[in-house]
């Protein structure tokens, strides 16, 4: 029996336990339920989550010892049965333990609370085991390469012959330039759209308009990328770049951080929705009943309250822009330099992490393993961006509660 | 203090500043305020008092036209400020509100520092010429609210870190600065302890002098106090008006009678 059968069939089992518990304490009870501790169904539920429990347990130990390669990968079914048996073992045991003094209730609630623990400790191990692995495969690419080079190099030629330049610093340059751009773009156009639509727009209009921005958010990047590729790219380049002699190619800086920014003004205007409305409306009248205008109310009262928050929510953007890959590789193009033209095709760090894996080039080798030094880098910024942005995000809370 | 002594005729003789004629307003379906009629004098204190949800507030709101901040309201009749009607088409609201200040029942000062919230009126309706005369104002404001002395030292702090009863004094003062004619008030001491309470009551007291004030309390010990002039609000309806000291001590209507004996409210 293979493992997922046994967990489909263990979970039936917990099924038939929890009825078999029941009826069992109803059968203990007698004709007066209220002698028993706990009511009948904790009892059913104890006995479903012993049974439940015993076989995956087992099951985690087979997942485990199959990892670490001490179990044949083709043991699996003789597993299948081992975890059946620890299920129907668990069933028969915390059927036994029934009786009126039996704290069913109290043991539930021990069950659900490990369960809900372990669920919580799965997700903080694994992020502690991601950047684990990054820091490990990082100082295994500082010895083959220098980490000063990497830092501080201004040339990204990997090789695969070896010999490679492998400096961050123009990858770094693209990541940021296109960062900002899209920013520049996504921010002042997120951000006032949020204002019109808390402080201008009249309830019906908000009620279309909103969900349509929204739907902007459930784009996939692809599908960004495709339309930067096809369309923006050799938009400006056919009547921008070449009318003012600024380069031929199709992709540009200017392309992806155009397309970005377009895919972030959802998220920037929802999230600025969110604090504008957390401003209270007892500012805007008192600033109305002093003779203000809608437009200076806003200007004056309700962004200077909101204005943390809405640097936040910045932040955020930012983070998201510095992690984005698909518009880049098809706006911005693969190519890794340092200009200043925007017109000009640039790559971001997240993109060569991606061509250093694809390549053929041996695990081992520096090239290979660089991407390993890019991806903790970014991931250290993005993290400094978000814990800053929600840090900022929490005073601004605190304000008004 | 409200002085019980004082001679009537030294109320009526003054000038009507606001004039409210068959005023009805709505939320919707539902009517908040029935066939208003009343007339508020210049240079007095006239009270609002009610049973809560009675559309106090929402007749005060009325005035300055903050009604129409809400989409669901309605406003029917016509309300005059020295003869001109506020609901007439040529009348902007924004003009009108730099006349008619308004005090919120929960003190509201704007996340900007004591000095910046005070000069926020001057410097949006441009009423100084330069920063000296800013400055001037700034301190006269503070100083006729009675909050002068606490903050002098201070001006440069956030508003929001006073107490609340500075606050209320500090929206107060906000409100004086931009020179009104009339000031609303809706409830303004609700939330302030008894000392902050009195030391805006003798503030009122104060302004009385430079304009119209009205005041929507649910204190009648309060509206006592500080009122020259009465006006008792039942279920949208005004019941009765006149000075305060007829309608605290021999009310025309039963159910005003009932309210001020405490057996309505
Ligand atoms: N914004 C609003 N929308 C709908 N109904 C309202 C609104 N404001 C007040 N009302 C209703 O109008 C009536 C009068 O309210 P209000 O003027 O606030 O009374 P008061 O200030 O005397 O307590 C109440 O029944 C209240 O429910
Ligand atoms: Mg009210």
């Amino acid at each position: 029996m293979s493992l997922s059968w046994a967990l489909l069939v263990s979970l039936g089992l917990a099924c038939a336990g929890y009825l078999i518990g029941r009826r069992r304490a109803f059968a203990v009870a007698g004709p007066d339920v209220r002698r028993l501790h706990s009511r009948p169904t904790y009892h059913g539920f104890s006995v479903a989550l012993t049974s439940f429990i015993a076989g995956l347990a087992v099951m985690f130990i087979a997942t485990i010892l199959r990892m670490t390669g001490t179990l044949d990968v083709y043991a699996g079914p003789i597993w299948g049965w081992i975890v059946l048996a620890a299920a129907i073992l668990g069933l028969v045991w915390g059927a036994t333990r029934i009786d009126s003094g039996y704290k069913a209730r109290n043991a539930v609630e021990r069950m659900v609370m490990g369960v809900l623990m372990l669920c919580s400790m799965i997700a903080i191990l694994t992020t502690a085991a991601i950047v684990l692995s990054l820091i490990f495969e990082t100082g295994h690419f500082f010895q083959l390469y220098d980490w000063k080079d990497f830092f501080f190099g201004t040339e990204w030629t990997p090789r695969f012959q070896g010999e490679s330049e492998l400096g961050i610093l123009p990858l770094l340059w693209g990541t940021l330039y296109i960062s900002f751009i899209a920013l520049l773009v996504s921010v002042p156009i997120g951000l006032f759209a949020a204002i019109y639509m808390s402080e201008y727009a009249s309830p019906k209009v908000r009620s279309f308009a909103k969900p349509l921005i929204e739907l902007l958010a459930g784009i996939p990047t692809i599908v960004y990328g495709l339309f930067a590729l096809m369309t923006v790219g050799p938009l400006l380049r056919d009547y921008f770049a070449q009318p003012m002699g600024l380069g031929n190619s199709g992709s540009s800086v200017l392309t992806a951080g155009l397309v970005m920014g377009i895919m972030l003004i959802p998220f920037v205007s929802s999230l600025s929705d969110d604090i504008i409305n957390a401003v209270p409306q007892s500012l805007r009248d008192g600033a109305l009943g002093l003779g203000s205008t809608p437009s200076e109310t806003v200007r004056q009262v309700v962004l200077p309250a909101a204005l943390p928050g809405v640097v936040g929510a910045v932040l955020l953007a930012a983070s998201r822009a510095i992690g984005e890959t698909m518009i880049v590789v098809l706006g911005a193009g693969a190519a890794a330099q340092m200009s200043v033209n925007p017109f000009e095709a640039m790559t971001t760090i997240t993109v060569k992490i991606v061509s250093q894996l694809t390549g053929d080039s041996d695990f081992n080798s520096p090239e290979a393993l660089v991407a390993f030094a890019l991806g903790l880098t970014l991931f250290v910024i993005t993290l400094a961006l978000n814990i800053v942005a929600l840090y900022i995000v929490r005073k601004y809370r605190e304000q008004y509660e | 203090m409200y002085d019980t002594t004082r001679p009537e005729t030294a109320v009526s003789q003054q000038d009507t500043k606001i004039s409210a004629r068959n005023v009805q307003v709505y939320y919707g379906e539902k009517q908040a305020i029935k066939d208003v009629n009343v007339e508020i004098l210049d240079k007095t204190v006239t009270a609002f008092i009610g049973p809560s949800g009675c559309g106090k507030s929402t007749f005060l709101r009325c005035i300055n036209r903050m009604n129409d901040t809400i989409d669901i309201a309605r406003i029917e009749g016509e309300i005059r400020l020295d003869g001109e009607d506020v609901y007439d088409r040529r009348v902007d609201p924004v003009q009108l509100r730099a006349k008619v200040g308004m005090v919120f029942q929960k003190p509201n000062p704007f996340p900007k520092s004591i000095y910046d919230n005070v000069a926020y009126g001057p410097r949006i309706h441009g009423l100084s010429r330069n920063k000296a005369d800013l400055d001037g104002i700034v301190e006269k404001a503070l100083r006729g609210a009675a909050l002068w002395n606490e903050v002098k030292d201070r001006l440069h702090e956030p508003g929001t870190g006073l107490s609340g009863g500075q606050q209320q004094r500090l929206c107060i003062a906000r409100a004086v600065a931009t020179a009104p004619e009339v000031l609303l008030m809706d409830e303004p001491c609700s939330a302030l302890d008894p000392i902050a309470t009195s030391q805006v009551e003798e503030l009122i007291d104060q302004l009385r002098e430079q304009f119209s004030v009205v005041i929507v309390t649910h204190s009648m010990q309060q509206a006592a106090r500080v009122s020259q002039k009465t006006a008792f609000f039942h279920l949208g309806n005004l019941v009765e008006y006149g000075d305060t000291d007829d309608i605290f001590t021999k009310p025309q209507d039963s159910r005003t009678e009932a309210y001020i004996s405490g057996r309505i409210g």
